[in-house]
C-alpha cells in the first residue's frame, strides 16, 4: 500500500515534468517555428511561380504545389530541423550539465528512476508536441505562401487555394504527421540519450550538445527517405 | 550496518578497487581516506549502487544489494542520504524547492507541513533565510550546507559525505565538521565520510579505513591511527599536517 502511495507520488512528479516539457518543446517553439515555416511558403510560392507560370500553365497551379510540398515534405523537415537546434541542443545540455554535477546521481541516490524522471516526460513530450507544431506549420506555411502570392501578384490567393484544393491528397496531411511523430521521438530519445552519458565536465557537455543537434539533423534526413520509401 | 565484502572494480582494465573488505556499524562515523584518484568515490557510490562491483559484494542490513531488482534498490537508497562532493542540488529549483524535493516525492506531508520540515532542516544547518535563493546565488559552503539539509530531510539511517570540506576555507570547513558531528549525534545517524583532509576526520571519525593503491590498506579507530606507525600511513597524514599547518591537526 505505502509503495502503491509512493509511486502515486511520483507519477505526480512525472505528470509535472511532462507538463513542463510540453510548454518548453511545444508552445515555446511556436514562434520560430511558425517565422520559418511562414518563410518556407513564401520563398516555396514565389520559386515555383518564377519555374512554373508560363501561358500554357494556370497559375493556380502554384497552389497544387506548395500545399503539398509543405504538408509532405518541408512542414515537418523545417520544424524537425529547428527543434534539433533548439530542443534537441537544449536537452543535451540540460541532461549533461546534471550528470557532470552529479544531479542525476543525486536523483538516483535519493531512490526516483532518473530515467523515468528525466528522459521518458521529454520524449513523451516530444512525440505529442512535434505534430502539433508541424500542423502549425502547414497553417502558418500556406498562409505565408498566399501572402508572397499576393504580395508579388504572381496569382490571387482564391486561385491558390483553389490549386491546393483540386490537387489535394488526402493522404499528404497523415504522411507529414507520422514523419513529425518519427521526428519527434528521434529528436528527443538521440538528445535524452547523449545528454545522459555524458562525461568530461564543461568540455563533454559542449560536445554532447553538438553531437546531439548534429545527429537529430542527420536522424531526421535518414527517416525522412526511409518514411518515403516505405509509405509512398 | 553497512558490510563491504572483498569488492574489486575496474574501469577499462585500470583497477581502482581491488579486494576491499570493510564493515560500518550502527551509529559510527566512519571515514574513508585516501590520496585523490584512490578509489574512494567510486567505494561510495557502491554503496547505495550507483556503481556493482565486477567482484564481491556490498551488503546493507544483511541486504545483498548486487542480488536485488532495481525496485529493492531503491528501497534500500531511501534509508541513504547522500551529500555530493559538489551538492549536486537542482539548478532548476531554489534551495527551498531542493530541500522540499524529496518530502514531496517520497511523503504525503501537505505544502504546509512540509513548508514547516524544510525549515526545519534549514536551521539544522543553520541556514534559515536563504530558502528562496537559487544553488547559483550561494556559497561553496552554504550549496553544501543545503545539500546536506536536502540529504537529512526524509531522516536517512545513513549519510554518505563524498569530501565534504573540499574546495572551502579553513573557517567553513570546521563549521561543516561540526555540522556533521552534530547531526550524527542529535539524529543518531551513521556517517560514511569520504575525504583527504585529516583535519576533517581527527574532528569527526571514530573509524578509519585508508585506501592506498586500490586497496584497503588500513583499518581502525581515530585513536589507533593515531598511534599508527604504519609507513605509508604516516606518510599520508604528515603530507596533510604539513598543508594544513601542524598546528591546526594537534
Amino acid at each position: 500500500m505505502s509503495s502503491a502511495f509512493k509511486s502515486l507520488r511520483e507519477m505526480k512528479m512525472y505528470r509535472e515534468n511532462f507538463q513542463t516539457e510540453l510548454i518548453r518543446i511545444g508552445i515555446d517553439s511556436i514562434p520560430i517555428v511558425s517565422l520559418a515555416a511562414a518563410f518556407s511558403g513564401a520563398v516555396t510560392t514565389v520559386q515555383t511561380a518564377y519555374q512554373l507560370v508560363s501561358p500554357l500553365i494556370p497559375p493556380k497551379i502554384i497552389g497544387a504545389v506548395v500545399v503539398p510540398s509543405l504538408t509532405m515534405e518541408l512542414a515537418a523537415v523545417v520544424t524537425g530541423f529547428i527543434l534539433s537546434g533548439r530542443v534537441g541542443a537544449r536537452i543535451a545540455a540540460e541532461l549533461g550539465t546534471m550528470r557532470v554535477s552529479e544531479q542525476i546521481d543525486a536523483i538516483e541516490a535519493m531512490g526516483l528512476n532518473s530515467v523515468g524522471f528525466l528522459i521518458v516526460p521529454r520524449v513523451l513530450a516530444g512525440i505529442v508536441m512535434v505534430p502539433v507544431l508541424y500542423i502549425t506549420a502547414c497553417l502558418v506555411g500556406t498562409f505565408g505562401g498566399i501572402l508572397a502570392a499576393e504580395l508579388t501578384g504572381v496569382v490571387t490567393a482564391g486561385e491558390f487555394l483553389q490549386g491546393a484544393r483540386e490537387h489535394f491528397d488526402n493522404f499528404g496531411p497523415y504522411f507529414g504527421l507520422i514523419k513529425a511523430f518519427v521526428f519527434g521521438f528521434l529528436i528527443t530519445a538521440v538528445s535524452c540519450y547523449i545528454g545522459y552519458y555524458t562525461h568530461g565536465g564543461a568540455d563533454g557537455v559542449g560536445r554532447s550538445t553538438t553531437r546531439a543537434a548534429v545527429m537529430s539533423c542527420v536522424l531526421i534526413l535518414i527517416a525522412d527517405l526511409v518514411l518515403a520509401v516505405l509509405l509512398l | 550496518m553497512i558490510q563491504i565484502e572483498h569488492v574489486y572494480k575496474s574501469f577499462s582494465g585500470r583497477t581502482v578497487l581491488h579486494d576491499v573488505s570493510l564493515e560500518i556499524s550502527e551509529g559510527c562515523t566512519q571515514a574513508i581516506i585516501g590520496q585523490s584518484g584512490s578509489g574512494k568515490s567510486v567505494l561510495m557510490k557502491h554503496l547505495i549502487g550507483l556503481l556493482r562491483p565486477d567482484r564481491g559484494r556490498i551488503l546493507v542490513n544483511q541486504v545483498d544489494i548486487g542480488q536485488i531488482n532495481y525496485s529493492e534498490l531503491r528501497e534500500v537508497r531511501q534509508q541513504f542520504g547522500v551529500l555530493f562532493q559538489g551538492g549536486a542540488l537542482f539548478d532548476s529549483m531554489s534551495a527551498f524547492d531542493n530541500v522540499a524535493f524529496p518530502l514531496r516525492t517520497f511523503t504525503r506531508k501537505t505544502d504546509q507541513e512540509i513548508q514547516l520540515e524544510v525549515q526545519k532542516c534549514l536551521d539544522l544547518v543553520q541556514l534559515s533565510n536563504i530558502g528562496l535563493k537559487n544553488p547559483d546565488e550561494l556559497s561553496g559552503g552554504m550549496r553544501k550546507r543545503v545539500a546536506l539539509a536536502r540529504a537529512i530531510a526524509l531522516r536517512p539511517r545513513y549519510i554518505l559525505y563524498d569530501e565534504p570540506t573540499s574546495g572551502l576555507d579553513p573557517e567553513t570547513s570546521n563549521a561543516i565538521n561540526q555540522l556533521i558531528k552534530g547531526l550524527a549525534d542529535r539524529l543518531d545517524i551513521t556517517s560514511v565520510v569520504i575525504t583527504h583532509d585529516m583535519h576533517s576526520v581527527l574532528s569527526i571519525a571514530d573509524h578509519v579505513a585508508f585506501i592506498h593503491n586500490s586497496r584497503m590498506h588500513w583499518n581502525g579507530s581515530v585513536d589507533e591511527l593515531q598511534d599508527s606507525d604504519d609507513e605509508i600511513l604516516r606518510s599520508f597524514i604528515t603530507a596533510n599536517e604539513y598543508r594544513i599547518g601542524p598546528s591546526s591537526s594537534s
